[in-house]
């Protein structure tokens, strides 16, 4: 299949190297074999530079990655950045010095952002060295899991803002 | 008491995170503080008791910011510890594996992390807005770096294509030949991005630094070499211990890095050029002349042009060798493990990073060393700040904060692994 072709994107951000950071990764791992193969998996680190390229051919645009909202660990949190800007907090939450905010609005401001981009955050606890999630976490991800897939298989064609 | 004190979140712009804090008393720098918590010690602990082939894919995961480097120190101390030496064609891939990662990471860091500190803007979303060739520009910039990375490494963000000995698999004559193009322009909008750099207004301030960095006698130093300096250090990489200490700071997790016999050092792009100028290309060495920048440079102010110089010579360095090309078969040396201790040290984007492994006869890791290139440079960082700090006090506080956060970010610090946000603190007591 060309790229020009390809509609959705799901990416998967995070460092499992990283404690919670992983918590991306271990979400796209569990739903990957059930994903349609006319969406686009793909696993980052959280380069926004990079992310600019890997959505670049897409329409629609679906990210989940471990944040730090102040909120609970382990609450799912769902932005529509097309329809919203990225809170603050969002850019906080990347080991990169340009990371996923700064990509959403750097190509916002270059007229470059995908028609749709649905971003899940999942509040992380412990991002220091480590191979392993917080329990509050871990426990989150089958929900998780369900509703980014949910959202994967629910897309509508083409509909540049969503409510 | 008239005390004042905020912090400023300083994520943006800085890879990683961490935490710097000045104390202003009676119109004097008092301290200067960075805290920063650093991944190796983690990943050292990790990689104890794994094969030696594990090494260079596991520390690459230290930080996606620069994997290249840390495979590149992973192989080379693993080769040294089991005495093979690649050469040739595989030698010739590693360099320019290693160029499209400097021209990756320069790229990133003059367009979408310095620059606009240096054109007044927030960030580069702000900066892009006016400037949105110069934006577009570095994009591109950094997407050639990544393609290189790719054909040579499999992947941009953690290459996997990289072994002990050498590559998997090298790329043909005619992929190296697909990417030609896009080099050229990188080189010319290289060339470009230097004299758009040096038009910026740099701070006056510059320090006797002692400036350390590999040196070859044959070439621009990136992956072998010995350590020299503007102050008499000259050794091979096997000394590092010998020569550099690791001290326990209480306001960090990082460990500080000193030499022993005079304290502070700076490694990265200003020592390289500062140390190995004549081994650049003549294009990179005419347009540090044309562009009038000094030698030696002292100002780290100034490191954003040098970045823009050091990218000339990847592009031109990477040309060189694909006009040279042919493909090594196998693209590999065979490694036989073997007991023993392996030093490897290569220039990081920002600096030199030092691996040192010990194995047992099977290959297995028994104790491991990693001293990233931002620790280095730390103790630089803070006395940079201190001193550049104390001719501004005349300034406000939001002022003063902004201008100590352009300080930290000429060194380009990578500090990813860290807790997640880099908080400015300046406090008047």
């Amino acid at each position: 299949m060309s790229a020009a072709r390809l509609q959705t994107i799901f990416i998967g951000v995070g460092n499992p190297f990283r404690g919670d950071d992983g918590v991306g990764i271990a979400v796209l791992q569990l739903i990957r074999p059930k994903i349609p193969s006319d969406v686009k998996v793909v696993e980052e680190t959280g380069d926004g530079v990079e992310l600019l390229e890997v959505w670049k051919d897409a329409d629609r645009v679906i990210l989940v990655d471990a944040v730090q909202s102040g909120a609970p660990p382990g609450t799912i949190h769902r932005i529509d950045a097309r329809s919203e800007k990225l809170p603050r907090w969002f850019s906080h939450s990347s080991t990169h010095a340009f990371g996923i905010a700064e990509a959403i609005e750097l190509a916002r401001t270059m007229n470059e952002l995908p028609a749709s981009v649905i971003i899940y955050g999942i509040v992380g606890l412990d991002f220091s060295a480590g191979t392993a999630l917080s329990p509050e976490v871990a426990q989150v991800v089958p929900k998780a899991a369900q509703q980014v897939l949910r959202e994967i298989l629910a897309m509508p064609l083409a509909s540049s803002s969503r409510p | 008491m008239n005390a004042k004190s905020f912090k400023v979140d300083l994520l943006a712009r800085v890879e990683g995170e961490g935490g710097f804090a000045i104390k202003i008393k009676d119109q004097n720098v008092k301290e200067v503080k960075l805290n920063i918590f650093e991944p190796p010690r983690f990943f050292e602990a990790f990689l104890r008791g794994r094969k030696y082939t594990e090494a260079p894919d596991i520390t690459a995961r230290i930080c996606g910011i620069c994997p290249v480097a840390y495979q590149m120190s992973a192989c080379h101390a693993a080769e040294d510890a089991f005495e093979i030496h690649p050469e040739g064609a595989i030698r010739e891939l590693r360099r320019l594996l290693y160029c499209g990662e400097w021209i990756e990471s320069h790229a990133l860091h003059i367009y979408m992390l310095h620059a606009p500190d240096f054109l007044g803007y927030e960030d580069v979303i702000q900066m892009a807005k006016d400037h949105p060739d110069a934006v577009q520009r570095g994009l591109r910039l950094k997407k050639i770096g990544n393609a290189l990375m790719i054909l040579l490494g499999g992947r941009e963000i953690h290459p996997i294509n990289v072994r002990v000995g050498g590559f998997y698999k090298a790329p043909t004559k005619k992929e190296l030949q697909a990417l030609e193009a896009d080099l050229k322009w990188a080189r010319d909008a290289a060339v470009k991005t230097a004299e758009w750099v040096a038009t910026f207004t740099f701070p006056e301030f510059q320090r006797d630094y002692e400036f350390v960095a590999l040196t070859h006698p044959k070439e621009y130093a990136l992956n072998e070499g010995r350590l020299v300096s503007n102050k008499g250090l000259n050794i091979p990489i096997a000394d590092y211990e010998q020569h550099f200490v690791e001290e326990h700071v209480p306001h960090s997790n990082a460990l500080h890095s000193v030499l022993h016999e005079r304290n502070t050092y700076f490694v990265g792009p200003l020592a390289r050029y500062n140390l190995n100028f004549n081994q650049l290309s003549p294009l990179a060495q005419e347009s540090a002349k044309r562009i009038g920048l000094e030698r030696p440079c002292r100002n780290p102010f100034q490191g954003i042009v040098v970045r823009a110089i050091e990218t000339v010579y990847a592009c031109d360095e990477a040309l060189r060798i694909f006009a040279n090309y042919e493909p090594p078969d196998p693209p590999f040396v065979d490694v036989t493990p073997q007991v023993g201790t392996g030093h490897g040290c290569t220039e990081a984007p920002r600096g030199i990073l030092y691996h040192k492994y010990r194995f047992d006869e099977h290959g297995l890791i028994l104790s491991a060393k990693i001293v990233p290139p931002t620790a280095q440079n730390l103790k630089t960082i803070e006395h940079d700040l201190s001193e550049f700090a104390s001719t501004r006090l005349h300034l406000p506080n939001d002022r003063l904060q902004w201008q100590c956060e352009q300080a930290v970010r000429n060194y380009d610090p990578c500090i990813s692994c860290a807790t997640h946000s880099l908080r400015v603190h300046v406090q008047r007591v």
